[in-house]
């Protein structure tokens, strides 16, 4: 039977089990998308702009652990993946973008929406490929979606000429390639039986994971892991929800807003075991004086984050959750009760200041925790209600916190709460401020056209709120275009669009609001106006170390 | 201690690739002194020969970060000890019919090759290791070098053992 690269193209996509692409039509993607609509079995999820699709595949993958796709025509919009593309690319989410590009012949003389996507998007993707016959189609699919999900997973980008989308093709069904989908190796008995020597010298292991351990699905195997060394649990961002915020070894995050009995735990260590974390600048600050004095084993699948950033005394390369499983049984039961208990009596030495807000984010934030379910899935955009939400909505599943953290993409939260919502089917809370929503609210047309289930609360404080924070504390006062003051209507707004406008304005009846928010079956928006010069604490300068943290800027 | 280290890297032989790993060395702030690169006895791979400046720690990283690379295939370290390197300088010097036979002189001491010759000018050419290239050009410096062109290092392991045997980088 003969077809067209287009059309096989969707039949490559559905031999992958591709069955959602979030994208955006145009010139030199019409084939594509022509194709796409005479299948008809494929939901396309059309946003206002490429971003949000791009955005919207990488919440898809976080929260369902499944490929996102996203497509786009060329030029300009596959330029507009590019945010969405390092994004994934950052956090290592597997998504697969695929881009309409003009013919062959034409490449290479600045033709009418000519972009060199490929190059453009090489340093952020973990691969990229451009289609030059149509017969490479099948393998080039198949190894895009499992280069895309294996080993560290990212962004893999396929640019399709327009020529190889109309080109004829003789279709025979065993021509189609599925993606190889490789088990995670198990490490070597020997390199097994090193680490778990190294484990069981520590006399106080702190455990450091990351987004590894979300990746691989390896909960259990940490949780168990932990158990066995009675160690106290800490993670990157990237980690929240690998352990549960209410398991009695997790000691919140680490970092520069990191929670202070992960300090004090880092403080009093001697072993630190990183299990698919990368050891960040946002985890580590000073990378050089991090972790000086203790010894440092690093788990990770990527062979080259080991001594990356910090040099390591043990190292495992292998799947988080084979590596875990297969070290449990080498490793020997601890008991640290003396020292959990010490970590917790000298984190409470140090306190926070109490906020008086009203309405206080923070507050705003535990109630809405409250309000939802223990497998609520919250996304974020970029700033101090990305932290607050780190810090005060609890954790208690994996994939249920979507946010852009090593990019730290602003104006990522919406597209990729509809994403959730498109991927699991639930309500999906979004978490963002004024500046952040400001950037992206194009797609709340889009939740409202598809009436996704998606409940949006803006911290509204009218200024960029984590740079006022910064101003505040080092560049003296000076508010150097931070505040915004836009005259947005958040109520109206979502009116506007189709959607339910809420608004809080004092801590009393937030709770009366919020449940009415959490109630609705359209989207809605919550403004919430809280207080301009709320902080995120406790704060580790930037490039400093746990000694130098900030619990109570009055008396920094 | 920062030294020089040799690099082969065996890639798939598709346009893009140099763009690919040239483009990880400058993202990632790694210096490349010189680069070569060709199609291999299996027209489906490129051979790249790569000089870095750094030490140890960059090394490794290098190693690890070209290793993951999709279009990589084999990357070793080729140590001194066990490998071959050569490099080929051409160099024209302007030089007056009088002056030839000093550069002649030094062209059999170095085993050099004169491959043009014209009434104002000649070109040397020289195939040896990066020291001995180093060397001959110090001795030529003292005459007037029009322009040279050196291709940077090409390196083989020595004995029967090929790249695509090794297993593991470094």
């Amino acid at each position: 039977m003969q077809i067209t690269g287009a059309e096989l193209l969707i039949k490559c996509l559905k031999a992958q089990g591709v069955d959602t692409i979030f994208g955006f039509p145009g010139g030199f993607a019409i084939n594509i998308y022509d194709a796409l609509h005479q299948d008809g079995t494929i939901r396309h999820i059309l946003t206002s702009h490429e971003q949000g699709a791009a955005h919207g595949a990488d919440g898809y993958a976080r929260a369902t652990g499944k490929v996102g796709v996203v497509m786009s025509t060329s030029g300009p919009g596959a330029t507009n993946l590019v945010t969405g593309i390092a994004t994934a690319n950052m956090d290592s989410v597997p998504i697969v973008a695929i881009t309409g590009n003009v013919p062959l012949s034409m490449l290479g003389r600045d033709s009418f929406q000519e972009v060199d996507i490929t190059g453009v998007t090489m340093p952020i993707t973990k691969h990229n490929y451009i289609v030059p016959n149509v017969e490479d189609l099948p393998r080039i699919v198949a190894e895009a979606f499992s280069i895309a999900s294996s080993g560290r997973k990212g962004p893999v980008l396929i640019d399709i000429p327009k020529d190889v989308q109309i080109a004829p093709y003789e279709y025979s069904e065993d021509k189609l390639i599925k993606m190889k989908t490789s088990l995670p190796k198990k490490p070597s008995k020997e390199s097994l039986a090193k680490m778990a020597a190294f484990i069981n010298k520590a006399k106080r292991p702190l455990i450091y994971y990351g987004g590894g351990i979300i990746s691989a699905n390896a909960s259990k195997e940490l949780a168990a892991f932990a158990e066995k060394l009675d160690s106290p649990t800490t993670c990157s961002l990237m980690g929240l929800g690998g352990m549960s915020s209410k398991h009695r070894l997790f000691v919140g995050t680490i970092g520069m807003h990191g929670d202070l009995r992960s300090a004090q735990a880092l403080k009093t260590c001697d072993t630190l075991i990183a299990i698919g974390a990368r050891f960040s600048d946002r985890v580590a600050g000073d990378r050089k004086k991090f972790a000086e004095n203790i010894k440092v084993a690093h788990i990770d699948i990527d062979k080259a984050e080991i001594n990356k950033n910090v040099r390591v005394d043990a190292s495992l390369v292998a799947d988080a959750k084979v590596a875990l499983k297969a070290l449990l049984p080498l490793i020997k039961q601890k008991n640290n009760k003396e020292w959990l208990a010490e970590i917790t009596k000298n984190s409470a030495k140090h306190t926070v200041a109490k906020s008086k807000a009203d309405p206080n984010p923070k507050h705003i934030i535990e109630l809405i925790r409250e309000l939802s379910p223990n497998n609520q899935i919250v996304a974020t955009d970029v700033g101090q209600h990305q932290m607050w939400t780190s810090q005060f909505f609890k954790f208690y599943r994996p994939r249920t916190f979507i946010s852009s953290l090593g990019l730290g993409t602003m104006g990522y939260g919406l597209g990729a709460a509809n994403g959730v919502a498109v991927g699991t089917g639930r309500k999906t809370i979004l978490i963002t401020g004024d500046g952040s929503f400001h950037m992206n609210m194009n797609e709340l047309a889009t939740a409202c056209k598809y009436n996704l289930p998606v409940v949006i609360f803006v911290l509204n404080n009218r200024t960029l709120g984590m740079v006022r924070q910064w101003q505040t504390l080092f560049f003296n006062k000076r508010y150097s275009q931070t505040n915004i003051e836009q005259k947005t209507d958040f109520v109206k707004l979502a009116e506007v669009f189709g959607a339910k406008g809420f608004r809080i304005t004092s801590n009393a009846e937030a709770p009366a609001i919020i449940k009415k928010a959490l109630a609705q079956s359209v989207p809605v928006v919550v403004d919430c106006q809280i207080d301009t010069d709320e902080f995120v604490l406790p704060m580790i300068p930037a490039g400093k170390t746990v000694d130098d943290i900030i619990t109570n800027p009055e008396l920094n | 201690m920062n030294q020089r280290y040799i690099i082969s890297v065996l890639v798939n032989n598709q346009p893009g690739v140099l763009t690919r790993i040239s483009g990880m060395f400058s993202r990632r702030g790694f210096n490349i002194e010189s680069v070569t690169v060709c199609e291999t006895e299996d027209e489906s791979f490129s051979r790249m020969t790569i000089v870095m400046c750094g030490d140890e720690f960059i090394l490794e990283q290098i190693l690890k970060q070209l290793a993951k690379t999709h279009d990589v295939k084999k990357v070793t370290h080729l140590r001194e000890s066990e490998s071959v390197f050569r490099e080929l300088i051409m160099v024209k010097i302007a030089v007056k019919p009088a002056k030839r036979r000093e550069l002649i002189e030094i062209a059999n001491i170095y085993d050099a090759s004169i491959i043009d010759l014209s009434p104002n000018s000649l070109i040397l050419e020289l195939t040896g290791i990066p020291s001995k290239i180093d060397g001959f050009l110090l001795v030529l410096r003292s005459y007037s070098i029009i322009e040279l062109a050196r291709s940077g290092v090409s390196a083989l392991m020595r004995g029967e053992r090929t790249i695509k045997e090794v297993n593991d980088i470094g």
